[in-house]
């Protein structure tokens, strides 16, 4: 991980999962239909472990991942450089969607991720569930389950894996994935 | 920055060729989907410039264009005498001030891509130029070759022994296939009558298949233009088909995970005269539904992230521009 | 026809001369079309004088091959834009290709293209005529009616006469009259659709090819044509390694054959065609290094008797068509002398004899071309600043056409004055009319 002010360490995201795992199962009773989906690529990790969670505490859930590179509003504006091929586990239609990201920041990957799960069917419902809420929204988008808000400035990138959350310079990090989140 | 092509394998390079790959496993998923479209490329203009007649490439592309949400303009020139007297920068010109963001053009002359490619600002992609290059076929049958054979458990390019039977001198998809298997470190060998092989080699050759048939993974067949045996290239279409076309007899030789390629229209009972349909390793059809994914991928990595000078876009950024 | 005829004449100041006598540091003064005093130190008396130290004072030169398009072509030469091209590029004769349309096989024709010449006044043009009518190799033209009109040259050029029979009847006929076939060296049968040299690069570019036997296969039948009825036979734009090899062989049995080559098949090879640019496109078509290298290698030890420019003028839009369908030929008048000078390693007074008195001869303009530079000899000179650097630009070239393959490349060496029969055509890199 990159050179950064450390916020969370292994141990707070075990103990955010946990919790953001309870909260899901609480808020979706009976967790019928519900479906776990991980947006490409920082939400993949998140969805996976999620899964786990909910399995060990109530029972399994489908998980599954979406690409939304084909539906960003910033195309041509951005390298491209899509994650593995969409994969969803189960009908779309009829289920309760939980889209799990790692930060929510402009709110556009949540908006581009609704649009692609709108050509794969017609969901109940769509929940969000974002480890870090940075703030900066562009859009009318806001997360049900949330594992840490954290304020930032524009000028910070916020990197969320199983190890931890860091904040660092977005200068260090945009050449290399196109962009801060 | 200037616009990107993708006019020749030269183009792209290796690493380029796989991540086009990668990306067409992408367009290959939207395809799969009940509502085969996505917005990706919603307000920019492709245009299909199309001097020789070929309806099956150019809806191919139209396809591919419509379902990334692209606008399309299509001029089919045909293979009429308009071409010879009008200019083509004239027409090259003209149609870019409507605003087009890539041309895709098809032309009879080797070589039109690139000179339009000075000519305009706008993205060039060869939908076949002449006896050179044609290279969304081979990413086309790269991308075949790929997921056939993994579907039959074998991995990677390299190793791979292709075989290129018929007229590799006047084909642009042999140029483009030859070029690209070998960049990805796969063995081609060209079957077929010295008469019909480039004047200088562009691959090892023979002109015994029977004796070739044995070691090939892939067997890719060349469409044969009735018109070379009009004009005396080789004897009779008859002797040829003796020669060098998949016949049962060799058909059965074929190993159980052979593949059969062929970029269509065949020829039935000239370079093929044998049912496709009932050859287990024919994946015919699929390189015509992986076409339309191909070209997807590609004008996606062309057009969907131009104008930011950072990351590395498939093509233009391992090949060696002319 | 010299302004300079009745009044002052002008003097070559402090330059150096090179022609076939040799090289010396002398004074030359023109007057009345011609040489009027050569020596040390003149008095400039009434002259004009131009300091011409640090430069080269040479006979003109003569192109065995131009293609002027007049008649029929004039959207891309005319005969007098093409004559300025010339004096510019240091030439006082051309001999003007017959494949025009009509073709220069009357005299008629050929009167007019003379007379076209005439009229412009920049270069002693002198029309070829074909050997066959409308150069269909079929019939042959009145050659003995062609001769009293002052044609001394007969050609196809743009194809080779391909029928056997016929061009050995051509060269017995031909040669009683004292006059010089010229052929243009191409096996037809080999080169249907060529478009480039067949080869590596063709293979990998989706070209037809023009195989270098194409060539040598004519060759070969001309020398033995030559052999067989002891007519000469004058080998056009030679483009291959066994061309060159074929040619030495001919003249070491003694063979009346003589050969040129042209700027561009020792200066460019068939790479560039990579970027299907039909500026690279020409007839002959550029070759190999290896032919290239042979070429200069025949240029420099005699086998190879004249640089010949092949000047092929075509409009713009031509050259944007396809590269199979564009017309093959690029321009070369104004280029000739600083390519051969950049690309062959030879002293300037052989060079120069290359580009004058060699061609001259065959042309059978050695009484008016390529003379020394001696008292009462015509004035027809150019003054060469043999080490002036310089870059082309395709657009300021007199030519009507501007498809030069050297765009922007840095030459060395420019004719700076050009004197045609005393008269001053080009003076200081400009054409005076």
């Amino acid at each position: 991980m990159t050179e950064g002010k450390r916020v969370l360490g292994p141990d707070d995201v075990r103990r955010a999962t946990t919790r953001m795992a309870h909260e899901i199962i609480e808020r979706n009773r009976g967790l019928e239909r519900v479906v776990l989906v991980g947006l490409q690529r920082g939400g993949v990790w998140l969805a996976d472990s999620l899964g786990e969670e909910i399995a060990r505490i109530g029972q399994p859930v489908p998980v599954g991942s979406l690409d939304i590179s084909l539906y960003r509003d910033d195309i041509g504006r951005r390298p491209v450089v899509p994650g593995s091929v969409s994969s969803l586990p189960s009908e779309i239609d009829g289920a309760r969607v939980v889209l799990v990201d790692d930060v929510l920041y402009t709110g556009r990957s949540v908006k581009a991720a609704l649009d692609a799960l709108n050509d794969y069917g017609r969901p109940d419902s769509v929940q969000l569930a974002v480890m870090v809420d940075r703030g900066h929204r562009e859009l009318p988008i806001r997360p049900d389950f949330v594992g840490k808000n954290l304020p930032t400035s524009l000028g910070e990138s916020v990197e969320v894996d199983r190890d931890g959350v860091v904040i660092v310079d977005a200068a260090e990090t945009s050449a290399r994935d196109g962009g801060s989140r | 920055m200037s616009a990107r092509h993708l006019r020749g394998i030269d183009d792209v390079g290796a690493d380029g060729l796989l991540r086009l790959l990668d990306l067409t496993d992408h367009m290959a998923e939207v395809g799969r989907r009940a509502n085969p479209k996505v917005p990706a490329l919603r307000g920019r203009t492709v245009c299909n410039l199309f001097f020789e007649d070929s309806t099956r490439t150019r809806m191919s592309f139209d396809t591919a264009a419509k379902r990334l949400s692209a606008d399309t303009m299509t001029l089919a020139v045909g293979s009429s005498s308009v071409n010879k007297g009008e200019s083509l920068r004239d027409t090259v010109e003209t149609l870019e001030a409507m605003g087009v963001d890539a041309f895709v053009i098809r032309h009879r002359s080797s070589g039109v891509p690139w000179r339009i490619s000075e000519w305009c600002t706008a993205s060039v992609i060869n939908a076949g130029d002449g006896w050179h290059q044609h290279p969304t076929q081979a990413l086309l049958d790269l991308y075949t070759i790929r997921a056939e054979r993994a579907a039959r458990g074998a991995e990677g390019f390299e190793n791979l022994r292709v075989g290129i039977v018929g007229d590799i001198r006047h084909s642009r998809v042999a140029r483009s296939l030859t070029e690209a298997l070998v960049l990805l470190g796969a063995s081609v060998l060209h079957i077929g009558p010295r008469t019909l092989m480039p004047p200088t080699p562009l691959a090892p050759s023979t002109d015994d298949l029977d004796a070739a048939l044995a070691d090939l993974d892939v067997v890719y067949l060349l469409r044969m233009q009735l018109e070379r045996i009009d004009s005396a290239v080789v004897p009779t279409g008859e002797e040829y088909s003796r020669r060098f076309a998949l016949t049962p007899e060799r058909a059965k030789r074929l190993g159980e995970n052979v593949l059969v390629m062929h970029p269509g229209p065949i020829n039935r009972g000239v370079e093929i005269t044998v049912d496709p349909a009932y050859l287990p390793g024919s994946v015919i059809t699929q390189q015509v539904t992986n076409g339309i994914a191909a070209r997807m991928a590609v004008l996606f990595d062309l057009l969907g992230g131009v104008d930011l000078d950072v990351g590395s876009p498939a093509i233009g950024s391992g090949g060696a521009a002319s | 026809m010299s302004r300079d005829a009745q009044g002052g004449g002008v003097l070559l100041a402090g330059g150096t001369v090179i022609d076939i006598l040799g090289e010396r540091r002398v004074d030359v003064r023109i007057s009345g079309g011609a040489i009027a005093e050569v020596g040390e130190r003149l008095d400039a008396a009434d002259d004009e004088v131009i300091d011409v130290s640090t430069m080269v004072i040479a006979p003109g030169f003569v192109d065995l091959h131009t293609h002027l398009r007049e008649p029929g072509m004039t959207e891309a030469e005319t005969i007098e834009t093409g004559s300025r091209a010339a004096a510019l590029g240091g030439y006082t004769a051309v001999v003007a290709m017959p494949n025009t349309d009509p073709t220069q096989d009357c005299v008629s024709v050929v009167d007019f293209v003379r007379a076209e010449g005439r009229r412009a006044g920049l270069c002693d043009v002198h029309p070829s005529a074909s050997i066959t009518v409308g150069r269909a190799g079929e019939r042959l033209v009145p050659f003995a009616e062609l001769a009293a009109a002052g044609v001394r040259i007969f050609t196809d050029d743009g194809s080779g006469v391909q029928d056997d029979g016929l061009m050995r009847r051509a060269l017995e006929y031909a040669g009683e009259l004292g006059l010089t076939l010229a052929q243009h060296c191409e096996v037809s049968s080999l080169t249907a659709g060529a478009v480039m040299h067949e080869g590596e690069c063709c293979s990998h570019l989706g070209l037809p090819g023009w195989p270098a036997l194409a060539e040598e296969l004519m060759v070969h039948r001309d020398i033995e044509l030559v052999r067989l009825t002891g007519s000469p036979v004058h080998l056009l734009h030679l483009s291959t390694a066994r061309s060159v090899e074929l040619v030495r062989a001919a003249k070491a049995d003694g063979l009346p054959v003589t050969a040129e080559a042209t700027p561009h098949h020792i200066s460019l090879t068939d790479e560039r065609l990579r970027g299907f640019d039909p500026l690279f496109k020409v007839n002959p078509p550029l070759r190999t290094i290896r032919d290239v290298e042979e070429v200069r290698r025949g240029l420099i030890d005699g086998t190879i008797d004249a640089i010949a420019t092949d000047h092929a003028p075509h409009p713009g839009h031509a050259k944007e068509r396809p590269l199979d369908s564009a017309p093959p030929g690029m321009l070369g008048l104004e280029t000739a002398f600083g390519v051969a000078r950049a690309h062959l390693d030879l002293p300037l007074r052989d060079l120069i004899a290359l580009l004058s008195w060699r061609p001259a001869a065959i042309a059978g303009l050695g009484h008016l071309h390529g003379r020394p530079v001696e008292v009462g000899e015509p004035a027809n000179l150019t003054v060469l600043d043999p080490s002036v650097e310089w870059t082309v630009d395709p657009d300021a070239l007199a030519s009507r056409s501007s498809n030069t393959p050297y765009r922007d490349v840095p030459l060395v060496g420019r004719p700076r004055h050009t004197f045609l029969h005393g008269d001053a055509v080009v003076r200081d890199g400009v054409a005076t009319r």
